[in-house]
């Protein structure tokens, strides 16, 4: 049952997805694909929980953890450093 | 309330405010806000997620992501403007990254997950290997690390071969329940070279349609993973994005006319450029001749290309339109949807030069003024005015919406030298009757232009 729930919030959150751009003017399609980008970077809350869970005596594990965390938290930063910088030229200079 | 309620309840609202913020994003007027909310919502995601229990090694996350994320963060805020779509790639990738080596960790703690947590952390793991792979790729194509688009004999097959297997390996682990670490590298190894060869052969204005797509990947990639962990917050955020990355890069397809299973398996190239063979020669113009046309025209339009943007030249342009402006011509600059190197892209670097939006069309707002147009000003775009992509079945681009620069009275093409475009296709407007090469860099020739421009006033 638990399983279909999972199911049931992958077929919302897809629908979601669709619906939330569906019109969206060319100007800004850069900038939100920077942005979803920017959204995609909560991987890194799953890399630390994976990590935090992570056995301590085994190198391997931290290492890929580490690793997980580092690109997780990269993705996260420069993802919205980017989208920020870019919405920025959006000024209203008239 | 339990500090477990406390965090569920923290990731219903950061969810909440990520299909908010990214709702918000997609209209200019709210754009700014969106981005903020969402970064709300991580740095909530984020703290909250040191207090769930039974966690250890926080010495290592600490330090994995201050290192990751203020380097991200430096990165992020000096690279120039023009070089924003790889950076965007490269970031994506991390993700991706990210996701594989969340699946590669749990495989690495061993236990049992069962047949459905099993399948989707594999399925995850391989869509995150090929963002990762792809993504790097596309940064280096961007980047100018890797020149040209390289296409192995039987391309197609090797593409299917190695994707069958990969997925035939995958599907065998999944089944056979306790995986060997022999087993696990191979399929990662696989699944990288996967995203390397899908992402390799594809070049040239393709780029930023493979650059949403393998966004898209990422974003579904994290939403597996999220359902392996257990992880709403990774769930809905991972989906929304896979989801709204599709349709996004369908849009991008649409504006380029390409269908996406053309970007993936019959790339742009200039070899195909044989059956309609390009008469007459290109005719040099110097900058007094270019200054004196537009000077004295009624109407002048403007098509900006990579080119300038990579000159840094978005400046120079807007001093010299205003001159013109201010002589009474009237001046409107033309983007093609895929002008830069990504949709959109063109209109943020003429933002930040200070050009007005009620100056800047698109193409089909714009497309039948270049009759009515004196002189159609090209300034480093190439394939974007290539009229053998309305007419020349033999071209690579034909059935590309393009600019119909070629319809204005007088062209005038700026270019840095003869050869062809960024995707090596000859251009037959450079050798139109009615077209004048300003040869130089951007920065340079426009420089000449407005000093020439200066003393023709008055």
């Amino acid at each position: 049952m638990e399983n279909f729930i999972y199911l049931y919030i992958f077929m919302l959150a897809a629908f979601t997805g669709y619906e939330v751009i569906s019109r969206v003017p060319v100007i800004l399609h850069t900038p939100l694909m920077s942005g979803s980008n920017f959204v995609h970077g909560v991987v890194l809350v799953g890399a630390m929980v994976a990590l935090g869970n992570a056995d301590p005596n085994e190198p391997l594990q931290l290492v890929i953890g580490f690793f997980a965390v580092f690109l997780g938290a990269a993705n996260a930063a420069g993802g919205y450093v980017v989208t920020e910088r870019m919405l920025a030229m959006f000024k209203s200079n008239k | 309330m339990s500090i477990e309620l406390l965090i569920q309840a923290s990731y219903l609202i950061v969810a909440a405010l990520f299909i908010l913020g990214l709702k918000a994003m997609a209209s200019p007027v709210t754009a700014k806000k969106g981005i903020v909310w969402a970064g709300v919502g991580m740095v909530l995601a984020t703290l909250i997620t040191f207090a769930t229990p039974k966690m250890g090694n926080f010495g290592w996350m600490i330090a994995a992501l201050v290192s990751g994320g203020a380097l991200a963060w430096y990165l992020g805020k000096v690279v120039k403007m023009t070089d924003m779509p790889q950076m965007v790639a490269i970031y994506n990738g991390m993700g991706g990254g990210a996701a594989a080596a969340i699946a590669a960790l749990e495989f690495a703690k061993g236990g049992d997950h069962g047949v459905i947590t099993t399948a989707l952390a594999i399925l995850g793991a391989l869509i995150g290997s090929v963002a990762f792979s792809g993504s790097c790729i596309a940064f280096a194509k961007l980047q100018g690390i890797m020149k040209k688009a390289h296409r192995l004999p039987g391309q197609n097959g090797v593409n299917v071969v190695l994707g069958l297997g990969t997925i035939g390996l995958g599907a065998a682990i999944v089944v056979g329940g306790h995986p060997e670490p022999n087993h696990l590298i191979a399929f990662f190894v696989l699944s990288l070279a996967l995203g390397v060869i899908l992402t390799n052969p594809i070049g040239g204005a393709d780029m930023p349609v493979v650059i949403s797509l393998l966004n898209a990947f990422t974003g579904l990639a994290v939403g597996l993973e999220g359902y392996v962990l257990g992880n709403p917050a990774l769930i809905i955020a991972g989906i929304v994005v896979g989801a709204s990355g599709t349709l996004l890069t369908q849009l991008m397809a649409k504006a380029m006319n390409r269908p996406l299973t053309n970007v993936l398996f019959t790339p742009i190239t200039g070899e195909a450029q044989e059956g309609g063979a390009i008469t007459g020669t290109q005719k040099e113009a110097s900058a007094m001749d270019a200054a004196a046309m537009m000077r004295f025209a009624q109407k002048v339009i403007i098509v900006p290309g990579y080119g300038m943007a990579v000159a840094g030249a978005q400046h120079k342009v807007w001093e010299m339109s205003k001159q013109l402006i201010d002589a009474g011509v009237e001046v409107k600059f033309a983007i093609h949807p895929v002008a830069g190197r990504m949709p959109g892209h063109m209109n943020v670097l003429l933002a930040e030069a200070g050009v007005p939006y009620d100056l800047i069309f698109d193409l089909e707002e714009i497309n039948e003024e270049f009759r009515q147009a004196d002189v159609a000003l090209v300034i480093g775009a190439n394939d974007v005015v290539n009229p053998s992509a309305r007419s020349d079945k033999s071209s690579p681009i034909y059935g590309m919406p393009i600019l119909n620069a070629d319809h204005a009275q007088n062209v005038i093409v700026n270019k840095r030298g003869k050869g062809a475009g960024y995707s090596g296709i000859e251009n037959a407007l450079f050798y139109g009757e009615n077209t004048r090469m300003l040869y130089g860099s951007a920065q340079q020739a426009i420089a000449e232009v407005i000093a020439n421009i200066k003393t023709m006033q008055g």
